[in-house]
């Protein structure tokens, strides 16, 4: 739309024809850097061993990949709460919650999935 | 008997059943949230293939674990493909704003490589895979397994296509307005992607590994 046309609609309703933010070079080149960086890590915590703890090891590999999908849906899919009067930011929110809801529910429900199958070998060897 | 007439008097104007202060809208100026909003729904179907490997990962019947026939340093590279994908898209974004047709094309050209490059590395993955005996048929865990990353590649192929299509559509039509929008609309899927790729990398293959 040019610009005539914005100056004919109301102030408010100005605004409409904006689109998806666009990101600049900066914001590009931040948001790859932090996810090379935040990708990098991980891999190498991984093939390296160097957190011996499984369970410290997976906590901290999940933590970074929570980070790193904030600095993309930041950086590169430009989320934020001015787009499309905020309604890119509340369908995203609400999402989130459903992917919450699914896959914790999921692992919640299924988490005694194999508790009535026949012993495997493994257990057998360390019943008395 | 009467005549059903109309009841307003000659010479007043129609009456109106419809709130009339709806302004115009420019054409495709809810192209974007739409979008968005299928991008948000593909994120569900993805939820629920996540949550589905969450459940039968472990299950291996006896068969492969991730440990057997996961290869990190190849995950590694797949990644860094999808990762520098994204960011040439970008430049290929900027470039639309400032209207440099080649320039445009130019990176979208580099980024379809990166992404063929990518679904490439995984079909060598799943072939060899396959060919060790770790087929989708073997355990729950690789059902799961392929179904996931499977239907990631089967996304990235498409946006391949798409890519093409409209790399076409530019060199022939020009940066028009519908073509920017286009352009947009695949620019959300395509780094919506790069974020479904970070969870699999994470909790499908490094979180594997420490199983």
């Amino acid at each position: 739309m040019s610009l005539d046309a914005h100056a004919l609609e109301e102030p408010d309703h100005a605004h409409h024809d904006d689109g998806p933010p666009h990101g600049t070079l900066q914001s590009y080149l931040i948001g790859f850097g932090l996810s090379v960086v935040l990708t990098a890590i991980p891999f190498w915590l991984i093939m390296s061993g160097v957190i011996a703890n499984k369970a410290v090891a997976a906590v901290t590999v999940m933590a970074f990949a929570f980070v790193q999908i904030i600095v993309h849906v930041i950086y590169f899919l430009h989320v934020d709460f001015k787009s499309e009067r905020g309604w890119t930011i509340m369908t995203f929110l609400f999402t989130v919650i459903i992917l919450f809801i699914t896959l914790s529910g999921s692992l919640w429900v299924m988490y005694h999935l194999t508790s009535n199958m026949a012993p495997t070998t493994a257990v057998m060897r360390q019943m008395p | 008997m009467t005549v059903l007439t109309d009841t307003a008097a000659p010479g007043t104007p129609a009456p109106v059943f419809y709130v009339a202060d709806e302004h115009e809208h420019p054409e495709g100026s809810s192209t974007y949230l739409g979008f968005w909003i299928y991008v948000m729904s593909d994120c569900l179907i993805f939820a629920c293939l996540f949550a589905a490997f969450g459940v039968l990962g472990g299950n291996y019947a006896a068969g492969p674990a991730p440990k057997d026939v996961f290869e990190l340093p190849i995950v590694a590279v797949n990644t860094a493909m999808l990762l520098l994908s994204s960011i040439t898209y970008g430049f290929a974004m900027l470039a639309m704003d400032r209207n440099k047709v080649g320039s445009t094309l130019g990176w979208l050209v580099v980024t379809a490589l990166f992404g063929a490059a990518f679904v490439g590395i995984e079909l060598h993955e799943f072939a060899g895979l396959i060919h060790e005996g770790a087929t989708p048929q073997r355990s729950a865990f690789l059902s799961s397994f392929f179904t996931l990353v499977g239907t990631h590649g089967l996304h990235v192929t498409s946006g391949l296509v798409w890519m093409v299509v409209l790399m076409v559509q530019v060199a022939t039509k020009g940066l028009i307005q519908a073509n920017k929008r286009r352009l947009l609309c695949l620019s959300m899927f395509w780094h919506f992607l790069d974020v479904v790729w970070i969870g699999v990398f994470t909790f499908v293959y490094l979180l594997g590994m420490l199983r």
